[in-house]
């Protein structure tokens, strides 16, 4: 027994040990070693983002260098502070507070001390940099814009968050990435690929060489350049005449789908979100709730399309044979709905669909309304019908444009009436509304413009997009290239565009011609409401105009929404007709109207709702 | 009864020598790596500490030659000297001694560090064979127990105060060599339910200690034989020493450690129990073996290769060319790499019993157990505290850890023994 006995206790450690081991080893062991070994540090080579380029190679978004000032609080010798202070611009109780920071963060590891150097600061203090031990310059790289519009379907870059660091493994903590807009969207074709470099690292986190001779190291991919579909002088006009106004415009080319312009008002300085004074700026725009400036209207505005809605009902009742263009309905100044009479400003007579569309005639479209649905014998029949229709032109779908966000709209159905009224007990009087385009129907002005495409094609859209070339190379994605077509037939349209070329002739934009160039458009009157302290209560009528031009050839399809901007002729059809000039003339004839819409504001308007004290609406103030 | 050098290599237990030199050279291959740095590649560089431990490594060599050619007998007839040396050479530190992270554990000799806790253990092991081996000794008197238990603690007092309570535990260790000539077992039966009533005591609580001691105690007087005596006084007798004992870890624990002792123990025995804190002792308190424990999980089955430890070169693990030195076998060779270490310590010590156990001679044999109790120890308590099963106590493994004094002295330790083997027929003749 004794001579056995430690032989037994010198086996059984030596099992013990070996078990102690094998479960370290090999049942503990974990595969990704690289990514979890705190001497192995994977440092970043970030290529530089793809710059923007517009429609004619007119540059939009390029980038910059931003010089951070770093501080290694351990390395930092006893430095003239007065003078350092001097030259980084920044006040002697700054500098003490962020060298503390940076102590507190590590001693041996580099901090920023002054973020984000003007050029003028970085060249004065590059020189003198070699007296102040411990402190060096770190450049990097943050957008640069060479245009102040386009904010909104440019968009932005900001730092990624935790919920990106989750879902993407692409990223690091820190990086930057594609926040909204082009931006978002084409965030993997700009960023390019980053490159890593494997460092061993000692305890104390400093570096002694690269990881195995850098073979797993892997070179940045260059992020490519993209060209858009945007017109940057057109982008440029557009938020210029938008000042003062709440709205958007959508400019479209219909032979392709590119979006030509995409104009929210009011917007604001893409420059403003980059550099020093970023998160300031960012909430100044974020919190300011009346003008919501970061709101995109052109695409996220949801609202009664108005008059320019006439023409699609105009469209499916060719289609469906409920009227010809030939035939004629009476305006009484209105027309009645049971009883009551709803109003027209037409000045009565007996229209047909010519003249119907260029007064934008109420009851006409009224009448034309009720023939689609007469000619079926349930109202939820003729509601299917109709819909199909409808949303044959994009309305009441996303679209499918590239642009991260974007609402639906509404096309209203049958089952939503039924789920209104109860089911069946609606006919189309009940919805009659919706054939002035007031009503449950609700649209984009994305979706208007695209529905004034579609017209101006005779009957076929292509998809909005932004994107026109990828590193030079034209793109070639079917959802944008081929053609969506109507369930409109071709025919029809010839008499529907008639009509609204003569809106521009004799009818409710008469007086907004360019001389030179046919335009077929149609004006909007939107009467809206909202709601003050749970009361609701109507505002001035909402300015709608859609148009394309030239009529035979449309180069342009445009459709202009401004907020409480009374008739539809007023300001957006002024806007619309000032856009088509700019476009396709690229220069301005009718210089009067321009300097009046580039003054003219709306902030009255939009004063009023917020003044706490009652206001009229639709005053005639010019 | 002249021994030539010849005969000693004829009768020299080569397998013990092949295992001695593979430890070294696999000891010296990882100090090679763990201190390694780019700038400083060559081998034969005497200013760098891999190149200083080939020095020793060399002067190891040449104390072989030395002791191999010195008469067998020189080592008991001078025992009892060497003893009495080392216990002057440890008096003197206290005026003396050198302070080297703390403890004044050396003598400066200008070109070399001398700890004098290592000759001690040699020194010990040697005086133990010779006490217990004299013809008057009878351990079964308890007089003579006595003294065989002073002789191994007088030098373990000294060197705890220095501090280094690692080398003065070693010592203890002896005591398995008194076992092995008639220590009755009760003596390791009272030290085993020492150290388990205060695990049990530091686990749970005086309280359910005694209770489930009471509860066993019951059981077993109902379960045993009408006519078996139980002596009641002397159990009972006991079992209140087991609880005044375990009521007095608690009052040692709490009022004699202190914090970092506490807490050693508190993270060994995981006591504990809120995860996020028992992290954070374990990054914390725990830091050298959190990162040694580390450093071998990352080498997984074969490890990263020579040179190729990250940890190692990043300097992760504290210590690592000393007390940590397995840690890098553990992350550079992988599981292949620790688990040879560990068999080629346990066949070392394995072979050393079955030599001991052949000797025809009572100092040679309790000697042998003396070197197999130092090695095993040093072993044990190493390895342990590096793959974490062990608390942290800092003694280093034998062959393997830099510094010279003690590969020069386990070298000593290892080959005075082999050399008493190899004369063991010369004994008889």
């Amino acid at each position: 027994m004794r001579k056995i006995l430690l032989s037994s206790i010198i086996l059984l450690v030596g099992i013990t040990f070996i078990g102690r081991l094998s479960y370290l080893q090999i049942f503990s062991f974990s595969p990704n070693q690289i990514l979890e070994d705190p001497a192995i540090k994977a440092v970043y080579d970030y290529p530089e983002r793809g710059y923007i380029y517009d429609r004619n190679g007119k540059l939009l978004v390029a980038n910059q260098p931003a010089y951070d000032v770093m501080v290694i609080p351990r390395e930092v010798k006893p430095l003239d502070t007065l003078e350092f202070c001097n030259l980084l611009g920044i006040d002697k109780e700054r500098f003490i507070s962020q060298l503390n920071k940076a102590r507190v963060y590590s001693p041996r590891l580099p901090s920023v001390l002054v973020p984000q150097l003007s050029k003028e600061d970085y060249g004065r203090l590059q020189e003198k940099m070699r007296r102040f031990e411990g402190f060096y310059i770190q450049k990097r790289s943050l957008r640069y814009y060479d245009t102040n519009s386009g904010a909104n379907v440019l968009g932005y870059i900001s730092e990624v968050n935790e919920w990106d660091l989750e879902r993407n493994p692409s990223y690091a903590a820190g990086e930057l990435k594609g926040t909204t807009g082009i931006e978002k969207e084409y965030e993997t074709i700009l960023r390019g690929r980053k490159g890593v470099k494997h460092i061993q690292k000692d305890r104390f986190n400093r570096d002694i060489g690269p990881y195995k001779n850098g073979t797993l190291d892997t070179l940045p991919e260059q992020g490519k350049q993209i060209t858009v579909t945007i017109d940057k002088i057109l982008q440029e006009y557009g938020e210029k005449l938008m000042t003062g106004k709440h709205g958007g415009i959508v400019a479209l080319e219909p032979a392709s789908g590119e979006i030509l312009a995409l104009i929210s008002g009011p917007t604001y300085d893409p420059a403003l979100l980059v550099g020093r004074e970023r998160s300031r700026n960012y909430s100044k725009l974020h919190y300011d709730t009346i003008s919501k400036p970061t709101f995109d209207r052109s695409i996220l505005a949801s609202q009664s399309p108005g008059s320019p809605f006439k023409t699609i009902n105009a469209l499916v009742a060719l289609q469906e044979g409920a009227i010809t263009p030939e035939t004629t309905i009476h305006c009484y100044n209105g027309f009645y709905v049971g009883k009551r009479k709803r109003g027209c400003h037409c000045g009565g007579g007996t229209r047909n669909l010519n003249s119907g569309i260029y007064l934008s005639c109420n009851a006409y479209f009224a009448g034309a309304f009720r023939k689609i649905y007469d000619q079926f014998p349930t109202s939820a029949e003729g509601m299917d019908v109709w819909e199909k229709h409808v949303k044959s032109f994009g309305l009441g779908t996303f679209l499918g444009y590239d642009l991260p966000t974007g609402r639906p709209g509404r096309i209203p159905n049958k089952e939503y009436y039924n789920r209104i009224y109860g089911d069946n007990r609606w006919s189309s009087s009940t919805i009659i509304s919706n054939s002035i385009g007031q009503g449950e129907v609700e649209v984009t002005p994305i979706q208007l413009a695209n529905m004034t495409a579609a017209i101006a094609n005779r009957g076929h859209y292509f998809t909005p997009h932004v994107l026109k070339k990828i590193g030079g190379d034209p793109i070639s994605i079917p959802e944008f290239t081929e053609a969506k077509h109507t369930t409109i037939d071709k025919r029809h349209f010839e008499p529907v565009v008639q009509g609204m070329a003569e809106v521009y002739k004799k009818g409710t934009a008469a007086r907004l011609q360019i001389e030179g160039i046919e335009i077929a458009g149609k004006t909007g009157t939107v009467e809206n409401f909202t709601r003050i302290n749970g009361v609701r209560t109507q505002l001035t009528d909402n300015s709608v105009f859609v148009a394309f031009a030239p009529v035979d050839n449309p180069k342009i399809a445009i459709a202009v929404y401004i907020e409480n901007g009374y008739f539809g002729s007023r300001y957006a059809g002024h806007i619309a007709s000032l856009m088509i000039e700019k476009y396709l003339k690229g220069e301005i004839t009718r210089v009067d109207l321009e300097k009046r819409m580039l003054e003219k504001t709306l902030e009255e308007e939009y004063a009023k709702p917020y003044s706490g004290q009652p206001f009229k609406i639709n005053e005639r103030v010019w | 009864m002249s021994v030539s050098g010849k005969s000693v290599l004829k009768r020299l237990d080569w397998f013990s020598v092949l295992i001695y030199i593979s430890l070294v050279f696999i000891g010296w291959i990882n100090i090679y790596s763990s201190t390694f740095t780019d700038d400083n590649p060559s081998i034969f560089n005497f200013s760098s500490l891999h190149g200083k431990q080939l020095f020793f490594i060399g002067t190891s060599a040449v104390s072989i030659i030395i002791i191999l050619a010195l008469e067998a007998n020189f080592y008991e007839r001078f025992s009892s000297l060497f003893y009495i040396v080392s216990v002057v050479l440890l008096l003197g530190l206290f005026v003396f001694g050198k302070t080297i992270a703390g403890a004044t554990s050396w003598y400066d000799l200008g070109f070399f560090n001398l700890q004098p806790s290592e000759f001690a253990k040699v020194a010990t092991a040697l005086a133990l064979a010779k006490y217990l081996s004299d013809i008057q000794t009878d351990i079964k008197r308890q007089k003579d127990q006595m003294i065989a238990i002073l002789i191994i603690l007088i030098p373990a007092f000294l060197i705890i105060p220095q501090p280094d309570p690692g080398s003065a535990l070693v010592f203890f260790a002896l005591i398995f060599v008194i076992f092995r000539e008639g220590l009755p077992l009760y003596y390791l039966g009272i030290g085993f339910m020492v150290i388990l009533i205060f695990i049990l005591t530091l686990m749970f609580g005086t309280i359910w200690v005694s209770i489930i001691l009471g509860l066993l105690l019951a059981l077993f007087l109902l379960l045993k034989k009408p006519s078996f005596k139980v002596p009641i006084i002397p159990v009972a007798l006991i079992y209140v020493a087991i609880v005044l004992f375990s009521l007095s870890v608690n009052f040692v624990f709490n009022s004699v450690f202190e914090q970092r002792h506490r807490d050693r123990f508190s993270l060994w025995l995981r006591l504990e129990k809120d995860p996020k804190k028992l992290e954070e002792i374990r990054r914390d308190i725990g830091y050298n073996t959190y990162q040694s424990e580390k450093a071998i999980e990352s080498g997984g089955k074969y490890g990263k290769g020579f040179l190729e430890g990250t940890r190692t070169k990043g300097d992760f693990v504290p210590e690592q060319h000393t007390d940590y030195i397995f840690s890098t076998v553990g992350e550079e060779w992988g599981f292949v790499g620790t688990a040879t270490v560990v068999i080629l310590f346990t066949t070392l010590l394995l072979r050393l019993v079955y030599l001991s156990e052949r000797q025809k001679n009572d100092f040679s044999r309790m000697y042998g157990y003396g070197v197999i109790s130092i090695l095993f120890v040093h072993y044990f308590i190493n390895i342990g505290m590096v793959i974490g099963v062990l608390p942290t106590i800092g003694i280093p493994l034998p062959f393997f850890s830099y510094g010279g004094s003690g590969l020069l002295f386990f070298t000593a330790l290892l080959f005075i023994f082999l050399k008493l083997d190899a004369n063991r027929l010369n004994e008889l003749t």
